[in-house]
């Protein structure tokens, strides 16, 4: 038997569906005789709901009409907390909180309809910022406005600052980013006494719907069922959302014993549904004067809007990965997610960790000037090492050389000579050429214990035609989760990936693998399918169907014979933690993640000093990843992530207005088009790595987090301006360049 | 404010013509995607912006959510449904998608293709520039667009093979 | 879709001259609806007042380039696409190229056309720059004949127009007396394509060693209506380009564009571009 399938760009699975136009998303889905849905929403970010009225000339006897006192079960969306309420019944805390659903089969009309409920509501006071909430200008959440915080600490950050021989500080900012996905959140909703509730729809997290509706509902898990549909892109942010909009749906098919649909247009996708969280960073670091960083305090606060949602995990990821690549032996983080009146922020790939890199790389080039040093430099003499611990004590075992990644993106960008270049250009001219750098990293899967609470299942199963079909909650949203588990399975089995099936994630039909999330389906997931592979394979083997030694007829014909005689064959496979992962929850201390994957991204820019525009001419983006499983689907993440990162640095500002997007159309929310990206040149280093399978880290959210810092070292170093809130728009740094000169002539 | 009607329209997609029902301000991506069932064609932004629901009309580019239903009357359509050959597996352009990753959550896919092939048409040497232009109105949020260009770039190549 | 369809009709008319009765008989139940790429966005966004429309799509009196020796003429429904592919128009006007090249995106272009662009008066829109520093001329038409007028007068404040309820516009006409001038079209967006203009500036300038013997400097976006910068050309006429006259220059369009903060960018980044695009042009004129 061969090891064939790993390592190779097989075709993507669905591929030919979505090039043909065959693929069926939720929208795509219209069955005869069902409803349109809609929702009404607050239009104030706080205040007290005096009145629902149904007004104009509508015939309103058509409509199926929800509030929250038509709610079955528990009226709260079940994930960390439970204070989201599906419709809002008392109290709004956020300008687009559901409170009316309507459905009629007239989708025009239905409009129409929207538009003539009107809600009393008497206005509060919001908190609409990080500061308000801090300063705790009114209560919205809890005794003080806080989810969740966190405090890490290692050695002795006190004790550091009377032989610091330098001390450093600084402010960081970060600002909401729109997942912007091509295709709108939409559910489809079946629903009644006898048969439960079945949903269809667009998500990453089928199981998470599936518990929520449960409550929702207070139906047993059975009568829950949950169908992904093909999904259009998610990025984080089909993670919590879509337990909502199904809720919704669920709630008119239940009581119009119709099936009811409800997709939302750009407009209301972008106004209700989550975003990346703002957040705000203060550093303050002490080194000795040969530049060893001796001490690092760190406050790092995240706006996680009204509700708690995902926040305080989060606010974890983010914390974990603040003090980055770097060694350093006292270490106090102080972190924080506050309350306000914007619709609760959510999962946006990297979750926390774009955000806290970002300081954290921007702090670095800070230092380095302070200290004398180049950020080259500055980073060599603290990157950390095997063995060597990490913020929360973690004993880095990667067989990681940061020294060495840095030397290969630096050379594949030619950074050195590009350094000595730029340094010697014309201080007049209208354009001005910088480049810079972030080293960063990534943890793969659910943090902590995360993955052990998880316990996720795989199972594979033998097929009518004694083929194989690997049974999985992990959805496909364009990363390549059907191919790559193709792959894994028929390596794993001797076969041919045609020779896979991937079951439609379907909680009917297949166990709980876990959200698709944290960088975790390839190497838990991936690992889980292997795993449950070979368990497969022994079966056969045991069972006397088949040699030790076989081929790929053989094992068809086995499994063939296994199915005559014995009806069925499946095998499931259950997360097992690595036995040396140590993890403490209280202390906040041990094993964050059992592996990550490093990288080093450099970015070349031009900055018009006319108009003050920012353009990437190159991006050189190199990490070490453990095994590289199709490399095809691979180069597609970082490329992917990149785009997305250098959108997040300097075009995609979400402009707030009372707590509301009003930015809420793709003409004025700029993520970058086909004609605004450097060539993204992506180069992999593969090393032997004992988590995930054949050694496989994840690497679906790494690319997020070192293109921003990256681009904005790049400006500075072009401009001599350092811009540390983002994104950086030519206003911003118009402003910057403004202040830079007054600065330096007064 | 005006009552109108719905009316009967004739139009020709992917080669068959169609004889439809609606009113005559709908939008040409309705009167695919609902009233001939050709939802390979979607819809991101309902504004022109991010060209999932572009089809060729007449032989030109459009964007269906911004041309209304009278405005198609007696028009050509092509949508992605119809860009396989009689026959053949995929065309040359879906086949580069298929090969160098041009499609990965597949929803920008079928404008791109459209964009694509209203590029390779009159262009068989574009420039990196003019492939950028040509898929400048056609938003992909998953793969940063390198593997489309890529894609585009090796058509080329399949087409001079076909 | 946030508008309820059967609250909008349409209706196509045969002939120019069926249009223009109509468009008399009764303005408000036929609005001219051209490619319908603003029409259709506000459509979809709940913001167009139902109505009857009316589609001049098929209207091939509105449609052509038509070259004469004096002028050049272009059908209000020429689309951004005919203007790019025009090799006249590249060569003789190719601001006009630049403009129609940076509006929207090529399935924009194929539907967008230059009489929309127009008749639309967004501050913001590409052409109107470009048409203004190249001193051209509109046909206005309705039952009674057709009004000629500059379009430099056209735009009265913001989306109001010297128009009546019964025209229609008809041509846009551009004379050819710009030899030996030089162009500068520069478009700021938010991006690089599908961008809507922070400022777009347009400058004609016919300098004979070293004088600005005449200029025309228009802008988009710093405006109520897409302006021409009259008191910056006074400043510049016949004067020697000497950097002490640039500095009063661009002082001069300073005082004369009047930009807001609105959800695409700031005032102040506005008036700092314009008077920078305004050095580079005449830097560059200079260099």
């Amino acid at each position: 038997m061969k090891m064939g399938k790993i390592g190779v760009s097989a075709l993507r699975k669905e591929g030919y569906s979505k090039l043909t136009g065959a693929a069926k998303y939720i929208d795509d889905m219209q069955p005869e005789g069902s409803l349109y849905g809609t929702t009404v929403r607050s239009h104030v970010p706080r205040g007290v709901i005096k009145d629902i009225r149904f007004e104009g000339d509508i015939p309103w006897d058509e409509f199926v009409v929800v509030t929250a006192k038509d709610i079955p079960g528990e009226n709260h969306v079940l994930l960390i907390n439970s204070d989201q309420p599906y419709l809002a019944e008392t109290h709004v805390n956020h300008r687009e909180e559901a409170i009316v659903l309507l459905a009629h089969a007239d989708k025009y009309l239905l409009e129409k309809a929207r538009k003539h409920v009107k809600v009393e509501i008497t206005p509060l006071e919001p908190v609409l910022t990080i500061e308000e909430a801090r300063a705790q200008k009114e209560i919205v959440w809890g005794d003080d406005n806080h989810f969740k915080n966190f405090l890490v600490t290692k050695g002795d950050i006190d004790s550091v600052w009377a032989e610091a021989d330098f001390i450093v500080e600084g402010e960081y900012e970060t600002g909401a980013q729109e997942q912007l996905y091509i295709e709108n959140n939409g559910m489809m909703a079946r629903a009644n006494a006898e048969e439960g509730v079945t949903i269809w729809g667009s998500m990453q997290c089928p199981y998470y719907v599936h518990k929520a509706l449960r409550g929702l509902f207070n139906l047993p898990p059975h009568q829950i069922r949950i169908v992904q549909c093909e999904t259009g892109g998610g990025f984080g942010g089909k993670e919590d959302y879509p337990s909502m909009i199904a809720g919704h749906a669920a709630l008119l098919a239940w009581k119009s014993g119709k099936t009811v649909k409800i997709i939302y247009d750009r407009a209301e996708d972008m106004t209700a549904t989550t975003k990346r969280h703002p957040s705000w960073s203060r550093h303050k670091y002490a080194l000795t004067k040969e530049g060893i960083i001796i001490g690092m305090d760190l406050e790092f606060v995240i706006d996680g809007g009204a509700y708690t949602t995902v926040t305080p995990v989060v606010l974890s990821r983010g914390t974990i990965h603040a003090t980055g690549v770097y060694k350093c032996d006292n270490i106090r983080i102080k972190a924080e997610s506050v309350a306000t009146n914007s619709p609760p922020h959510g999962a946006f790939r990297g979750f926390g960790a774009p955000q806290s890199i970002f300081a954290l790389e921007r702090h670095m080039d800070k230092v380095a000037k302070v200290v004398g040093l180049s950020p080259e430099e500055l980073r060599r003499r603290n990157f950390i090492h095997p063995g060597d611990t990490m913020a929360t004590k973690q004993v880095v075992r990667d067989n990681i050389d940061m020294d060495d990644l840095m030397d290969m993106a630096f050379k594949e960008s030619d950074y050195h000579n590009k350094l000595k270049e730029f340094a010697n250009q014309d201080s007049n001219a209208r354009y001005k050429k910088g480049i810079g750098f972030a080293s960063f990293l990534h943890g793969g899967g659910f943090t902590g214990s995360g993955e052990v609470f998880l316990a996720s299942v795989v199972g594979v199963e033998a097929t009518e035609d004694a083929k194989v079909r690997v049974l999985a909650a992990s959805t496909e949203i364009g990363q390549g989760t059907r191919t790559v588990f193709s792959q894994i399975a028929a390596d794993a089995l001797g076969l041919e990936c045609d020779d896979i099936e991937i079951a439609q994630p379907d909680t009917a039909a297949v166990p709980n693998s876990g959200p698709t999330v944290a960088s975790r389906t390839v190497m838990v997931v991936g690992q889980l399918v292997q795993s449950a592979c070979i368990g497969m394979k022994e079966t056969l083997i045991q069972g006397g169907y088949l040699q030790e030694s076989y081929s790929r007829s053989d094992f068809l014909r086995a499994l063939s014979v296994y199915l005559s005689a014995n009806g069925k064959l499946k095998t499931l496979a259950k997360y097992k933690a690595p036995k040396d992962l140590v993890w403490n929850d209280d202390t906040y201390e041990g094993d964050a993640y059992a592996t990550y994957a490093w990288a080093v991204y450099v970015a070349s820019v031009t900055v018009d000093t006319v108009t003050y525009e920012t353009v990437v001419d190159d991006f050189v983006a190199l990490q070490e990843v453990g095994k590289v499983i199709n490399p095809t689907l691979a180069e597609g993440q970082i490329e992917g992530g990149v785009a997305q990162g250098i959108g997040f640095g300097i075009y995609e500002k979400v402009v707030w207005e009372e707590g509301r997007m009003r930015n809420n159309r793709m003409t004025n929310y700029i993520m970058p088009t086909a004609a605004d990206l450097p060539p993204i040149r992506v180069f992999f280093v593969e090393s032997e790595n004992p988590h995930g399978p054949w050694g496989a880290k994840g690497i679906g959210e790494l690319p997020m987090d070192g293109a921003a810092p990256a681009v904005l070292a790049a400006v500075e170093n072009a401009t001599g301006v350092a811009v540390n809130s983002i994104p950086m728009l030519p206003e911003d740094l118009m402003l910057a360049m403004d202040e830079a000169e007054e600065a330096t002539c007064g | 404010m005006a009552d109108a009607m719905k009316s009967e329209f004739e139009i020709t997609v992917n080669g068959e013509s169609k004889s439809v029902t609606t009113y005559p301000m709908g939008r040409l991506l309705d009167v695919l995607r609902e009233d001939l069932g050709l939802t390979g064609t979607k819809e991101g932004c309902g504004e022109g912006e991010c060209g999932a629901c572009s089809v060729l009309m007449n032989g030109t580019l459009v964007n269906s959510c911004l041309v209304p239903a009278l405005g198609a009357k007696n028009s050509k359509i092509t949508t992605v449904e119809g860009l396989v050959p009689n026959g053949s597996f995929l065309d040359p352009i879906q086949r580069a998608f298929l090969e160098y990753g041009g499609a990965q959550c597949g929803i920008c896919t079928p404008g791109m293709l459209m964009a694509a092939h209203n590029l390779l048409r009159r262009n068989k040497e574009p420039s990196r520039e003019d492939i950028e232009e040509a898929l400048a109105g056609n938003l992909c949020r998953c793969t940063g667009y390198m593997k489309i260009f890529e894609s585009v770039v090796q058509a080329l190549k399949n087409w001079e093979t076909v | 879709m946030r508008a309820n369809i059967p609250d909008y009709d349409m209706w196509s008319p045969a002939s120019l001259d069926q249009a223009l009765d109509a468009l008399n008989m009764d303005p408000a139940s036929n609005k001219p609806f051209a490619g319908g790429t603003d029409l259709m966005v506000l459509l979809e966004a709940g913001d167009l007042p139902p109505g009857r429309f009316m589609n001049l799509w098929d209207l091939n009196e509105l449609r052509g380039v038509d070259i004469s020796e004096k002028s050049v003429s272009l059908g209000a429904l020429t689309t951004y696409e005919e203007i790019r592919a025009n090799d006249f128009l590249s060569m003789n006007f190719p601001m006009l190229g630049s403009a129609a090249r940076e509006t929207g995106s090529l399935a924009i272009q194929n539907r967008g056309t230059l009489g929309g662009n127009i008749m639309n008066a967004s501050p913001a829109a590409d052409t109107p720059p470009a048409l203004l520093v190249y001193d051209a001329q509109i046909e206005m038409e309705s039952v009674t004949g057709t009004r000629t007028l500059p379009y430099s007068h056209f735009h009265l404040g913001y989306k109001t127009m010297q128009s009546q309820p019964n025209e229609l516009l008809k041509k846009v006409r551009i004379p050819r007396s710009f030899e030996g001038w030089r162009g500068y079209y520069r478009k700021v967006g938010s991006r690089k394509a599908q961008a809507i203009s922070k400022v777009c500036f347009a400058g004609n300038v016919k300098l004979v060693e070293g004088v600005v013997v005449d200029i025309r400097i228009a802008l988009g976006s710093v405006a109520p209506i897409p302006l021409r910068c009259v008191d910056t050309e006074d400043a510049l006429r016949g004067k020697p380009l000497t950097p002490g006259l640039i500095q009063n220059a661009i002082q001069t369009l300073e005082g004369e564009i009047t930009p807001i903060d609105d959800i695409r960018s700031t005032a102040t980044y506005r008036v700092r571009v314009s008077m920078n695009l305004l050095r580079d042009m005449l830097d560059s004129f200079v260099g």
